[in-house]
């Protein structure tokens, strides 16, 4: 009985022992996984021709900040695409890639832009046009917590943003940020979960997405939603980068680094815009324009002085959202 | 462990069996390995807090209603499936009925079932376009993504306990003690709770701390129906993992430490409940 | 808590015997009948409510939209290696847990020593852990800012994040599975056999499979069964370690989450009912098997 047990499990395991082939592991954060399943395709197309290796890929998604985390504890990815700076930071000031990874890329790393709209349900019911509209009451708001998703920093700096510039003052915004975190009734941990809470399990009136996000959950699931863009939002830019530690030790810079360089190039704009990224490309921009709302947009670095800083006055222990969010 | 030595504080009868050292050895070795230093890892890592931030941390709101949230619904988890659960025991036992044996046999069904998938099929069951949720949501109930979908989960998971812990003691009771009691002029719901409830009471105490003790700890079907609100419906286990997440590695540790505590105190609890069943029943 | 699911052979005895018995009349060690069909219906309604339409609901999802996108679901690469690496870490954690059950169930039951019943509550102590804090616990000694740092994974070992740290979680949260289904048996059936067995000249190895193990072996079966179940289907614990990377660190249930997450809910309850097969599977093993267990119970 044991020996029979014994060499079951031997043949099971040698069985799932991969054939060596040249692999990258891509760890991303939630919304980019149909985008990296054909960018990876795409890639890998162009790397065989190219120096005739085959190349298999490997994803990880979820909450940006949780991703960030398993970097730092060690999963071997050989690149990073994130939701935003700050989290390729942290794992920055774990020694784990260069300080200076944001200029080792153009456009500050970041290959693909997008932004945050509101989906609502078919007819908008309750009316929502705006920000303001997002804090009144019996509005139920969707968006995932800002300590764990990189999509809900985004959120939340674009509604303060807002508040700030038509109240005038920090002070205000917090008001008003805490009133829409008041009207929240589920805070998941990603972005994905969000989408799922609010499409499939019905809750909330609006939900505060990516772009690319509410545009994919149209496609998906067809009539039952629409699109809500807001007067301003905020220019959110998903950075992308090798992780140094683990491409040295593994010998794969050149391929890590031919990967990101080709999201540069105009088929992987491309692929980016199909799967509604604005793409940094001015060509492919021009060709996917009308698949974009027009929508005045403000960046980090202009409104909140970069992410590092954004990132200590209000997502840190202690930071404005501890104090708003502390009920 | 150095306590375990073989030798030192234990002494053995002597036995023709061979093979207690290296058996012993083993045993001592491999639970060490496995379960004790890794745990033993977790406290020292909760070393690195001082007293004052240990205690900030686990007196911060989010974390007591946490605590809350898991000990209260848990307990009130509990308590139903000491109560529905020992109608099923008394029904399966007592009663004879077409397919009595596969309703036993599926009592069984929430130890065997993956708790994800358990998650799912509740969440999708008592959404609010479920085949449940939908009876209910006229009726102003909402279970999926609410506390109370945290209650129908635990329910769940912690049915088999106490059937699988009362049925035995039940089946064993001497049914003379009944008869004797009955011929002796005493009403039926007297023989019940004079004679059969002291009888499976501590086994019935047992299944509770059981069930309970699972409770506690269940993380998969609980995550997908709470709706993981924090303060309302964000239980321990998630917390964890959220400050994990968070890169918060000190919160993590503490709530886990606590948690951990909380095993303990309920299996030495279970261990005396066994103890009091097995001389109970004579065993 | 093993033996806590023993006694569904007893049952179906009871269940002969009642049969019989039915036949005489005893008014004393029953209720009345609208008594008893009220209870029977609470019991019956209960069991339906919370345990059989939650399973029929897995099924009934996973075809939801036909054989095609169910096939295509479990064909399909990630979910294929999911279900590989499944059942790879889980024999892995059954082969570890097998040898740890015979080794400590033969030093705890053949033999009387001090200190036995803190040792066996030891045993015990991976039920009462949350899963959650089993994972935690793997990623602090194993992670790259966890007790070892870098040195696993700059020697080129991964621990978490790979099927070492899989199994090590699996291995934890299964840790008493089958110790505990062989020691009260084991205790049970005392050491006489074995004693004659050594005094006529026999090893202890030759002991151990002449005599011992055919004894034990439905009872050995019994954990397996149990262990297998659990460690196939085992979320938390696995979940914190795995950093969810589709087709290599993904298991089963996981991929079920995964899927859960990206709308493909048909394709998420048909690994979903893969699971509940297993779950079915399970329990008709057992029934046959705690037949089997009753008779060595009664040697």
């Amino acid at each position: 009985m044991l020996r029979k047990l014994l060499t079951t499990a031997a043949v099971v395991g040698l069985l799932s022992v991969p054939a060596f082939a040249a692999e990258l592991l891509n760890v991303s954060y939630d919304p980019t996984r149909e985008l990296y399943v054909e960018f990876n395709k795409a890639f890998a197309a162009k790397w065989k021709a190219d120096k005739g290796e085959e190349l298999t890929f490997k994803q990880s998604h979820g909450g940006s900040g949780k991703q960030a985390r398993a970097v730092i504890d060690g999963i071997e990815a050989d690149v990073v695409t994130l939701a935003l700076a700050y989290d390729i930071d942290a794992i920055a000031d774990k020694g784990i890639l260069a300080a200076d990874w944001q200029k080792k890329l153009a456009d500050n790393s970041a290959p693909y832009t997008s932004t945050i709209v509101f989906l609502v349900r078919k007819g908008n019911p309750k009316g929502i046009k705006d920000w303001d509209d997002l804090i009144k009451d019996g509005v139920q708001v969707i968006t995932p917590n800002p300590k764990t998703s990189g999509g809900a920093r985004w959120n939340y700096l674009a509604a303060w943003h807002y508040a700030r510039q038509k109240e005038g003052s920090d002070e205000k915004a917090a008001e008003f940020v805490k009133k829409l975190l008041a009207n929240v009734p589920v805070l998941d941990t990603g972005a994905r979960g969000s989408t799922v809470t609010f499409v499939e399990r019905g809750l909330g009136d609006v939900l505060l997405a990516w772009e690319n996000e509410a545009y994919l959950s149209l496609a998906e699931l067809g009539d039952k939603f629409e699109i809500v863009t807001p007067s301003i939002s905020i220019l959110a830019e998903p950075t992308v980068a090798v992780v140094d530690r683990v491409v040295d030790r593994k010998g794969s810079r050149e391929v890590a680094t031919a990967y990101l360089n080709y999201l540069y190039s105009p088929e992987g704009q491309e692929v980016a815009a199909k799967h509604f990224y604005r793409p940094r490309d001015e060509k492919v921009a021009e060709k996917y324009k009308d698949k974009f709302a027009k929508v005045e947009l403000f960046t980090i670095d202009d409104a909140f002085g970069g992410w590092r800083k954004a990132q200590k006055e209000h997502f840190d222990d202690g930071g404005t959202f501890d104090k708003v969010y502390a009920r | 462990m150095t306590a375990f030595a073989p030798g030192r504080i234990l002494k053995r009868e002597k036995s023709v069996i061979p093979g207690f050292g290296i058996t012993f050895g083993l045993t001592v070795t491999w639970l060490g390995l496995i379960v004790l230093i890794p745990l033993a890892g977790l406290f020292i890592k909760t070393f690195e807090l001082s007293l004052d931030e240990f205690l900030a941390i686990l007196t911060s709101s989010r974390v007591l209603n946490a605590l809350k949230i898991s000990f209260g619904i848990s307990f009130l988890a509990a308590v139903t499936n000491a109560v529905l659960g020992s109608i099923v025991v008394w029904v399966l036992v007592r009663y004879d009925f077409p397919g009595r044996r596969i309703f036993d046999a599926i009592v069984d069904i929430p130890f065997a079932l993956p708790t994800a998938v358990a998650g799912i099929a509740l969440t999708t069951l008592y959404a609010e376009n479920g085949w449940i949720g939908q009876f209910l949501a006229p009726l102003g109930i909402k279970v999926s993504y609410t506390p109370l979908g945290i209650y129908v989960a635990l329910v769940f998971i912690g049915l088999p306990f106490i059937v699988r812990t009362v049925q035995p003691v039940l089946e064993d009771l001497d049914g003379e003690l009944e008869e004797a009691a009955s011929s002796l002029g005493a009403a039926r719901w007297q023989v019940i709770f004079k004679v059969i409830v002291p009888a499976v009471l501590p086994a019935l105490l047992t299944g509770f701390a059981l069930a309970f003790a699972r409770a506690v700890g269940e993380y998969g079907s609980v995550i997908f129906i709470a709706g993981n609100l924090p303060n309302v419906s964000e239980i321990l286990p998630l917390l964890i993992v959220i400050r994990l997440e968070e890169f918060r590695y000190a919160d993590a540790t503490a709530i886990a430490v606590i948690m951990l505590l909380i095993s303990f105190v309920l299996l030495f609890a279970i261990n005396q409940l066994q103890r009091w069943t097995d001389t109970r029943v004579g065993r | 808590m093993g033996h806590v699911m023993t006694s569904v052979s007893a049952t179906i005895l009871e269940a002969e015997f009642a049969a019989q018995a039915s036949v005489i009349p005893r008014p004393v060690r029953t209720e009345p009948a609208p008594v008893r069909w009220a209870l029977i219906t609470i019991a019956l309604s209960f069991l339906s409510l919370f345990i059989v339409l939650p399973l029929i609901s897995v099924f009934q999802q996973a075809f939801s939209r036909g054989w095609e996108v169910y096939v295509a679901a479990l064909v399909e690469p990630d979910a294929w290696h999911a279900i590989q690496l499944t059942l790879t870490a889980s024999a892995i954690s059954l082969v570890l847990n097998v040898a740890f059950g015979l080794v400590a169930a033969w030093s705890i039951a053949k033999f009387e020593f001090r200190g036995k019943g803190f040792l066996l509550t030891l045993i015990d102590l991976p039920f009462s852990v949350s899963p959650v804090v089993v994972g935690l616990v793997f990623v602090l000694l194993f992670g790259a800012q966890g007790f070892f740092g870098y040195w696993f994974i700059d020697n080129g070992y991964k621990i978490i994040f790979a099927l070492p740290g899989i199994v090590l979680a699996t291995v934890f949260v299964t840790f008493p599975f089958v110790a505990r289904e062989l020691i009260p048996l084991m205790q049970e059936q005392g050491t006489a056999e074995e004693e004659a067995a050594i005094t006529l000249g026999a090893s202890g190895w030759q002991t151990f499979l002449k005599v011992t193990l055919p004894n034990i072996k439905w009872a050995l079966l019994y954990g397996v069964l149990l262990c297998n179940a659990r460690a196939m289907g085992e979320f938390g614990a696995v979940s914190v370690v795995s950093g969810h990377i589709r087709g290599e660190t993904n298991t089963m249930p996981l991929h079920v989450e995964i899927l859960y997450n990206e709308y493909q809910f048909a394709a998420a309850f048909a690994v979903a009912s893969l699971l509940a097969l297993l779950a079915l599977v399970t329990l008709i093993l057992k029934s046959i098997l705690e037949y089997r267990l009753a008779e060595d119970h009664k040697r």
